[in-house]
């Protein structure tokens, strides 16, 4: 799915660049973005291992052993695959309290280290889990009770009650995880979504 | 001391790491780890993590890029707009429903924008508000996370990450409707 779209995107791009006569535009914002995609990922480093080393502080001192009992009724509902003491869970408990709280600059470290979490119990390397497409849903749709940088930018821009927007937004993050939810659980399935499953599971059976 | 809401918001904002920082170095000190040791030996993996999804950061960022500055943007919000006038959603407020998904700097830049021309306070300014925090970079996250691990078969992410904004944005539209006009 995400071969498609991304090719779409590079197509449509330049069939319509060029029509527009702008092309020159379409290759210069290519070339930047891919040098913009290699400062973020040299300003995620030394984030990163911040992170990833209070992490596993926290995973030394069995910290997770106390997350994992008290999310564990919500836990078993989501993500019935991962043992509710495995390190995923608190990767993913921390990434989603991260979004939640607005902290974006620590939410991609937790996120990526959940990932990697779930990807040890992933039967197929290559095909997304269950559990993976869950987290996901429920990452890109979190509720933010704190969305701190559009409050930043209203206050710059002189708004008289900048934090007006919290209930709003409250209200539609939890529709739109509701609705995460349940399509990531009715999705997951249906047939359609489990092809590449199986035949991943064949190809590797005949190796 | 003020208490106002505002502020409150700030005070959590400001604490919140701090606190979740000593809390695990304070029970992991009470539980006898080895903090240094601990910390720089998960700290470690910080730069091949970092390393590992330039790929896919390139990959995704260089095509919505290119996609933006095509116009091909313009094109797609021209195309989508007779189905969200259907819902109500005022024409202003479409490309950041839009760009929401794709891009994080591009549709805080149209949010922005928006709250310049038109007010922070005013019912579009609250909407778009409302719509850049209810929402994530869909694309963004599922290429990064997805990169890190070496998942090329995404499933069901795709559809269920749309569906969800597409939800979020919907929902942002009535209760600002409810809210603030």
């Amino acid at each position: 799915m995400l071969n498609y779209v991304w090719f779409s995107l590079v197509l449509i791009s330049i069939i319509v660049g060029a029509i527009n006569g702008k092309l020159p535009e379409v290759t210069k914002a290519a070339f930047d973005m891919a040098q913009t995609s290699v400062n973020i990922a040299f300003g995620l480093i030394g984030i990163m291992a911040m992170w990833l080393g209070i992490l596993k502080i926290a995973e030394d001192s069995g910290v997770d052993k106390i997350i994992a009992k008290i999310i564990r009724p919500v836990s078993k509902f989501l993500f019935p695959d991962i043992p509710a003491d495995h390190p995923a869970m608190t990767a993913m408990l921390l990434n989603l309290s991260a979004n939640w709280l607005g902290l974006s600059n620590a939410a991609t470290p937790f996120g990526l280290k959940a990932m990697d979490e779930l990807q040890k119990l992933n039967e197929n390397k290559e095909v997304a889990s269950n559990s993976m497409v869950t987290f996901l849903a429920l990452n890109t749709a979190a509720i933010t009770f704190i969305p701190a940088t559009i409050i930043g930018v209203r206050i710059s821009l002189g708004s008289a009650s900048p934090q007006a927007i919290i209930f709003t937004t409250i209200v539609a993050g939890s529709c739109a995880t509701t609705v995460a939810v349940i399509a990531s659980k009715v999705f997951q399935k249906l047939p359609v979504f489990n092809k590449e499953l199986k035949a991943t599971k064949a190809e590797s059976e005949e190796k | 001391m003020d208490l106002s809401f505002a502020n409150i918001v700030q005070v959590i904002s400001d604490s919140a790491i701090p606190v979740v920082i000593l809390l695990i170095v304070g029970y992991g000190l009470f539980k006898k780890v080895k903090l240094y040791e601990s910390f720089i030996d998960g700290a470690k993996g910080g730069f091949d993590v970092a390393i590992k999804i330039i790929p896919f950061l390139v990959a995704i960022l260089v095509a919505i890029g290119m996609f933006r500055a095509s116009g091909a943007m313009d094109y797609l919000i021209a195309l989508i707009s007779p189905l969200t006038n259907l819902v109500g959603m005022p024409a202003e407020a479409l490309p950041v429903a839009i760009m929401r998904p794709l891009s994080g700097s591009g549709s805080l830049g149209l949010v922005t924008e928006i709250i310049k021309t038109h007010g922070p306070d005013s019912f579009l300014g609250n909407l778009v508000s409302t719509m850049y925090g209810s929402t994530e970079t869909t694309f963004y996250v599922l290429a990064v996370y997805f990169g890190t691990v070496g998942i090329k078969k995404t499933r069901h992410a795709v559809p269920t990450g749309l569906i969800a904004d597409a939800a979020g944005l919907v929902a942002a539209l009535i209760i600002c409707k409810l809210v603030f006009s």
